[in-house]
């Protein structure tokens, strides 16, 4: 059953990529969606079985992969309740947004292959979640970061998309490099990448030391920040979280698959799964937290003041990320782990949501171009105030339950450490302001007057030179009136089920997850040092920090009332008061042109130095195409030669035979 | 003053001399090498005769007549070629013809 959840999607990959242009677009759709609905049924039924009916931990070996000397890497099935956890979110999110994609890619002439590589994506995800080694789970790393790159590029006739998608990849490279000398480190400690075989030497590791550079450093630290490397760089963690907004260039539904509800949660995981190693460095812990907290604070800065509707909620999801990674550094893993849970419900509801405003915008991205919309598409709106409501934390919501928790764990940790409570900080400033650019993006777009109605064909002739290319596809429809139409129902039925989950989920599973049956739902799956006891003493902080980010999540709405529904005027008043502060929010704390300067410039210098000085002057010159021109050079003396006059030839060979015959007369006359 | 073999040998050497320099000198026209050509010819000619007559041998003498032969043949040949050549190139000037170059 484990198998079949896990390679049913390869299967439909198999099927829709190398079958999509025999089938036809719609079989390969309906066998894709069928294949993950199927997968999507499993996963729950796992998740009962093991995670709620304590069905037996297993890891069954599929087979030998590789073997090297000490090295021995098998392929894998390790399911546990994390793992389950996991399954659920991937194929449900997934299985959902083929549902959705059927009525969003509805015009696109290379549906096949949109979804192949939802479906190989999806299997790159489910092989990470369950992997037993190391390797296996690089491979799925490495396989989601793929099918990554090719959703972002989906659109390759676009530039934006392309960029947007080798981005992604390189900056991706940076964390995976580090994740894979972290492997290495694990590797020369324990002489085993297999999970088992780590988790039960981590604890005699904890003091051990490995000399690098000239200094000695703790073995556990080093290997933990080298793994976290990676995770940030999945994660879109701070100094790395540059691709993410990048990456909303792809198709909106794999926004919400991919950058929002599944795959970015992915180094979330990856120190959950690996938190026995983690739990022996507090070192690294904070290191985890701090990055974590910063990353929260400054991606809800930015998210302030974006006007694409994409960006906004890209934003809020490194906000979110850092959240989970400031539960998880502060050693409730069950903390992050909860949080991705419900995020991923409601963060893919608001981008699904999303979706269905830009489609029925006809492709309208900008929030500046939207405004009272809330009657024309009804339904929308309603799924995506529910999202709303559960990102800020509404009290009963998803939201509220995971999200405070969070702060409330970080306010705890904090007793003890500083970075916890630095974390604490600015997570309850964050979550002021998430409230308060959530509410913006729901009153931008759905309330206030109509902008779009003057505004659509201005909009349109903008595109020419608009680098952001807002808009999914422009070339696609006319220029007829536009009249805001809610989506078809394929899209809607995933809005369904996501507001419910974005609603309920959070209640539902709280006891389970983070509360008093938490040991029993978690097991072994999470480690947690003997004293740490973060779940417990959650429950005895004073009662203001309970209310403290439900009464910052007010105020965020309240102001955001105030200054988009009240008074409209006062942001761009703002904005005139404080152009710096604006222009530096706006421009993402300037990070995409700090790292242009750092590293993209001095690269191309660097590659340009090598192209032109070592490949082109030194390389070539001597090289063939020396040897080349020596080679011409030499041939045209010869053939000056040949001067075709035949008293030339005659006096040649005139030469020739007095040279012959003085030759002779000397040598073979001096014989006798 | 009694003509001997070396006096015969002597006129020989000029008269090849002549020719070979006629071949290599001459810039202005292709009959005037294959006049240079009957020169060469002719000074081995007085070569044979001088040795045959010189060593009672009629074999050079003999030889002598063949080479004449073939430089008759020879020069009835090439001028035919010279004639064809002139009606396809209008000119016989040695300066011209070096289409032979690469």
């Amino acid at each position: 059953m484990y198998s079949a959840i896990v390679f049913l999607p390869l299967l439909g990959f198999l099927i829709a990529g190398f079958g999509g242009k025999k089938l036809g677009d719609r079989p390969a759709e309906i066998i894709t969606t069928v294949l993950l609905f199927v997968s999507c049924a499993l996963s729950w039924k796992a998740f009962f079985d093991v995670g709620l009916n304590d069905g037996h931990f297993s890891a069954s070996v599929l087979g030998n992969w590789l073997t090297s000397g000490d090295l021995t890497v098998d392929w894998a099935l390790r399911v546990d309740t994390l793992t389950c956890v996991m399954l659920v979110v991937v194929t449900t999110v997934s299985a959902l947004v083929h549902l959705y994609s059927i009525g969003y890619m509805n015009e696109d002439p290379s549906r096949s292959r949109f979804f192949a590589y939802l479906s190989l994506f999806t299997f790159a995800m489910l092989a990470l979640v369950t992997a037993d080694n190391l390797a296996q789970m690089f491979f799925g790393w490495e396989g989601v970061g793929l099918a990554s790159y090719l959703l972002i590029g989906f659109w390759y006739e676009k530039p934006s998309a392309n960029a947007a998608a080798i981005k992604a990849f390189v900056v991706n490279r940076v964390g995976d490099f580090g994740f894979s000398l972290g492997i290495f480190l694990v590797f020369m400690l324990t002489g085993s990448i297999s999970f088992d075989t780590i988790f039960a030497a981590a604890p005699g590791l904890a003091d051990k030391s490995v000399h690098a550079f000239g200094l000695d450093w703790n073995a556990m630290t080093l290997t933990c920040l080298l793994l976290f490397m990676g995770a940030m760089g999945k994660s879109a963690q701070f100094l790395l979280h540059t691709w993410l907004p990048d990456a909303m260039e792809g198709p909106t539904p794999v926004s919400a698959l991919i950058h929002a509800a599944t795959m970015v949660t992915a180094g979330v995981f990856m120190v959950a799964r690996l938190s026995p190693l983690f739990e022996q460095s507090p070192d690294a812990l904070s290191v985890v937290t701090f990055v974590g907290a910063t990353t929260a604070f400054f991606a809800a800065t930015v998210g302030l003041v974006q006007n694409d509707i994409k960006r906004v909620i890209a934003y809020s999801t490194c906000s979110q990320l850092g959240y989970m990674f400031v539960g998880l550094g502060c050693g409730g893993y069950a903390l992050g782990i909860f949080h991705l849970f419900t995020h991923a419900f409601f963060k893919a509801l608001l981008f699904l949501g999303a979706g269905s405003v830009i489609h029925a915008m006809r492709h309208e991205q900008d929030m500046r171009n939207m405004g009272g919309l809330w009657n024309k598409i009804p339904v929308t709106f309603a799924c995506m105030a529910v999202g709303t409501l559960a990102l800020t934390g509404f009290p009963l919501t998803s939201g509220y339950f995971s999200k405070d928790a969070i702060i409330e764990g970080s306010f705890v940790a904090g007793q003890h450490s500083a970075s916890a409570m630095y974390g604490f900080v600015l997570l309850v400033a964050a979550a002021g302001m998430t409230s308060f650019y959530s509410w913006r993006l729901v009153f931008m777009t759905f309330f206030g007057p109509r902008r779009w109605s003057e505004q659509y064909r201005v909009a349109h002739a903008g595109h020419g030179h608009d680098d952001h290319a807002q808009d999914d596809h422009a070339h696609s429809h006319g220029h007829h009136a536009l009249e805001p139409h809610e989506s078809p129902l394929t899209m809607m039925i995933p809005l369904f089920v996501l507001s419910a989950g974005a609603l309920a989920a959070g209640y539902v599973f709280k006891g389970q997850f983070i509360g008093h049956e938490a040991s029993e739902f978690w097991r072994t799956s999470l480690f947690t040092g003997a004293d740490n006891h973060i779940l417990q003493e959650m429950h005895e902080i004073p009662e203001w920090i309970g209310f403290t980010p439900t009464a910052f999540m007010v105020g965020g709405f309240l102001i955001a009332l105030f200054m988009y529904v009240i008074a409209p005027k006062v942001p761009a008043d703002l904005a005139e008061r404080f152009p710096a502060t604006y222009r530096f929010l706006l421009n993402k704390w300037y990070f995409d042109e700090l790292y242009d300067r750092i590293f993209v410039k001095p690269a191309f210098w660097l590659g340009r130095l090598f192209w032109k000085g070592g490949d082109g002057a030194i390389i070539d010159r001597l090289g063939p195409d020396g040897i080349a021109a020596r080679v011409i050079d030499g041939a045209g003396f010869a053939s000056r030669l040949q001067t075709g006059f035949i008293y030339n030839y005659a006096f040649a060979m005139l030469l020739g035979v007095a040279a012959l015959i003085t030759y002779g007369l000397l040598m073979l006359g001096g014989v006798n | 003053m009694v003509i001997g073999l070396e006096h015969y040998l002597i006129v020989a050497a000029i008269v090849f001399t002549l020719g070979v320099a006629g071949i290599i000198l001459n810039r202005k026209n292709v009959i005037i090498i294959m006049m240079s050509i009957e020169l060469i010819l002719l000074a081995v000619n007085i070569n044979l005769v001088a040795f045959s007559a010189q060593l009672h041998d009629l074999t050079g003498q003999i030889f002598a007549l063949f080479i004449l032969t073939v430089a008759a043949a020879e020069a009835a040949i090439g001028l035919a070629i010279l004639v064809t050549y002139f009606r396809n190139r209008r000119t016989i000037a040695v300066e011209d013809i070096n289409m032979m170059k690469g």
